[in-house]
């Protein structure tokens, strides 16, 4: 069997990537909460600990703020630290050595430093478990110069996005999604990495375009494949990258369709769908043949209740009628 | 001590471990799906200290909170349906076990982000004194709180402007599946609010009284403008972390050792409580039993009323985002 027909789940391609990584450079380091038990972190800590010993696997206190600024030092003094929130709402205590520290630090400082770390803060939303730990905060950090930030959809690009995060010289906010973890997938067992700032077309299409983030990007897929059956041709961009982002890619396929839909996975107002939609109308604004539709979340905190909770986060058939709007 | 105070003691605590164990059934159906950290083992901290409090009083609480919640007196029905996220919940099915609220009986609130509540206490503490009234507020907390700064910060500052406030430190030994030895040096948590000079103790928290009387010394003197104070309650979960065990992806995760469970379980508050009151003829078995009949009908009506209950309709999505 060749290697990259193999088949494994996100959560395990993301461990894979911290084995390779953690095995070949001896520079790197995980801190994190749960980082040697699978209760909030699944698969992807799988055997670490005992790999690699407590001194690089580092199961923390309940101390964001701190640790995260240890992994800034770390980082500042010749290590390549990912930093892990089992959640991440539990990243707005890090706030500040993430925004006004790792993020700056280069430009602050005329380019004599950087901060190779890798800010990594799962998405942990449904359940029913309400505000405080359902938020997908991708935008505020996608605001900040100086941070990149990755939301990779698959098995594939999560194991080559976190080997090309923990390799890149700057801060990279790497977001996956709990949802994810158990997505099966192609993943080559070799090392490889997947480009920062560059997105993929998962599906092509002539008649509309709709560019999507993490697992939104596979309800873009499941909605395009439903919406073939009635004629209508959607391509559909996986952005992989919020920043850098892939303009070239997402103008060409507008240049091409001359209609968008954005779906992305985080409140709608000032959001990801925002900025993409006024890249484009600043940019390419004359191949546009109708509106720019967003399908996001309300603008409310995530509810608890299940009733609630159907009604706040999009799926498929939300972007099938975003797209059905537009495409007349 | 004054019989109908340790009677109540009793029917508190007795209603706390009711309610809780009265979930597990729910939760292993499915029925209820938010996330429940039972408070099953630790009633006698809850009742304790919000037994010496009034009801003007202000307590806030964490993701652990359901105890705290019914000691401060927080309507039982409304808490209940709240965990099934129906309708008639006390967050209207918004926020489930971990955000309980009652503002009528001082129950200011409670939510999951650790630490996150304790400096809000402080500043319910800030707001009795800068208005001349003889309140005092309370911030619950467990031990893995300790790691968080926020918690040195409030200490700080309540110990610099004297506030109305109470420290209480739940040390059940663990945070989620790490043992408090391995999140903090090996020294007492208690001894933290030392170097800030606020008075601080450590009680057995599986002894009622103990609790009371520590809470009731620090409820007073905070009255008279002697606070802050600090108080670690030692105790431990008799049920997982999160959910009635720890039951994670098919593999038994809880790495609390089976001889140590045992070995609190022969510390249960209530169980020790019942033996104080019997020997004291406080109450005699029959009494006991009386209490247990009278509340387990008002768990199971507190159940039956949430089942009837709807969740809330999906057009109400954004209602409550501002008021
Ligand atoms: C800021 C933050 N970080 C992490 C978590 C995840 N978390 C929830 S409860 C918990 C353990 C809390 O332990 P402790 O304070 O001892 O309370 P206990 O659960 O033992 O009652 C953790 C780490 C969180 N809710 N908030
Ligand atoms: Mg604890």
């Amino acid at each position: 069997m060749s290697s990259d027909k193999r088949k494994l789940s996100y959560g395990l391609a993301i461990n894979e990537a911290l084995l390779q990584m953690m095995e070949k450079d001896s520079s790197v380091l995980l801190c994190g909460q749960g980082v040697k038990s699978p209760w909030y972190v699944g698969a992807t800590c799988k055997d670490l600990v005992q790999k690699f010993g407590e001194d690089r696997v580092i199961d923390t206190p309940i101390s964001e703020n701190a640790m995260t600024g240890a992994a800034v030092g770390a980082a500042l003094t010749g290590m390549r630290p990912i930093i892990l929130y089992p959640r991440m709402d539990f990243m707005l205590y890090a706030i500040d050595p993430i925004v006004n520290e790792a993020a700056n630090w280069s430009y602050m400082l005329g380019g004599k430093a950087s901060v190779p770390v890798v800010i990594w803060g799962i998405i942990n939303r449904k359940g029913e478990q309400g505000t405080q730990h359902s938020q997908s905060l991708q935008t505020m950090f996608a605001h900040i110069p100086g941070l990149k930030v990755v939301m990779p959809s698959t098995p594939y690009d999560a194991k080559g996005l976190l080997i090309a995060a923990v390799q890149d010289d700057n801060p990279v906010v790497y977001i996956d999604d709990r949802q994810l973890y158990n997505l099966e997938g192609d993943v080559p067992d070799e090392m490889y990495s997947v480009p920062i700032g560059k997105g993929i077309i998962r599906k092509e299409g002539k008649d509309i375009t709709v560019v999507a983030t993490s697992y939104m990007a596979l309800k873009a897929v499941q909605a395009a494949e439903l919406l073939e059956k009635e004629g209508i041709h959607v391509e559909v961009i996986d952005l992989r990258s919020l920043k850098p982002i892939d303009k070239e890619l997402l103008f060409s396929s507008i240049k091409k369709t001359g209609k968008l839909v954005i779906a992305d996975g985080t409140w709608k107002s000032y959001g990801v769908a925002a900025e993409i939609s006024a890249l484009v109308t600043e940019n390419i604004f004359e191949y546009l043949k109708a509106p720019i539709k967003r399908v996001a979340l309300p603008d409310t905190p995530a509810p608890a209740s299940r009733t609630l909770e159907d009604a706040y986060y999009p799926d498929e058939k939300e972007i099938i009628k975003a797209v059905k709007e537009i495409n007349k | 001590m004054d019989k109908t105070l340790l009677k109540n003691f009793y029917s508190e605590m007795v209603k706390i471990r009711f309610c809780e164990e009265s979930f597990v059934e729910p939760i292993l159906s499915g029925e209820i799906k938010c996330p429940v950290h039972l408070c099953t083992g630790q009633e006698a901290i809850a009742v304790g200290v919000c037994s010496a409090l009034q009801k003007d009083d202000y307590v806030f609480g964490n993701h652990r909170s359901h105890g705290h919640y019914l000691a401060k007196g927080g309507n039982l029905n409304a808490m209940v349906a709240e965990v099934y996220t129906k309708q008639s919940g006390c967050s209207k099915g918004r926020g489930g076990s971990m955000h309980l609220i009652d503002k009528e009986q001082g129950f200011v609130g409670s939510a999951p982000i650790v630490t996150g509540t304790v400096s809000l206490a402080l500043g319910a503490a800030l707001a009795a004194k800068t208005r001349r009234e003889p309140r005092v507020a309370v911030s619950f907390f467990g031990d893995g709180a300790t790691g968080e700064g926020v918690l040195y910060e409030s200490l700080n500052f309540a110990a610099l402007k004297k506030l109305p406030i109470i420290f209480v430190c739940e040390n059940n030994l663990y945070s989620t599946h790490l043992p408090v030895r391995e999140c903090r040096p090996e020294q007492p948590i208690f001894e933290i609010a030392k170097p800030f000079g606020i008075t601080t103790s450590q009680v057995d928290g599986n002894d009622i009284l103990a609790v009371f009387n520590g809470a009731q010394k620090a409820v007073e003197l905070c009255r008279e403008g002697e606070g802050p104070f600090f108080i670690e309650c030692l105790t431990y979960r008799m049920r997982g972390h999160v959910g009635p065990n720890d039951n994670v992806q098919g593999a038994y995760t809880d790495i609390r050792p089976e001889s140590e469970v045992e070995e609190w379980k022969k510390k249960d508050p209530i169980k020790r409580f019942e033996e104080l009151l019997l020997e004291d003829r406080v109450l005699e078995e029959k009494d006991m039993e009386e209490i247990k009949q009278e509340i387990k009908k008002e768990v199971d009506n507190a159940h039956k009323l949430a089942n009837e209950d709807v969740r809330p309709c999906s057009e109400d999505i954004n209602k409550y985002v501002f008021r």
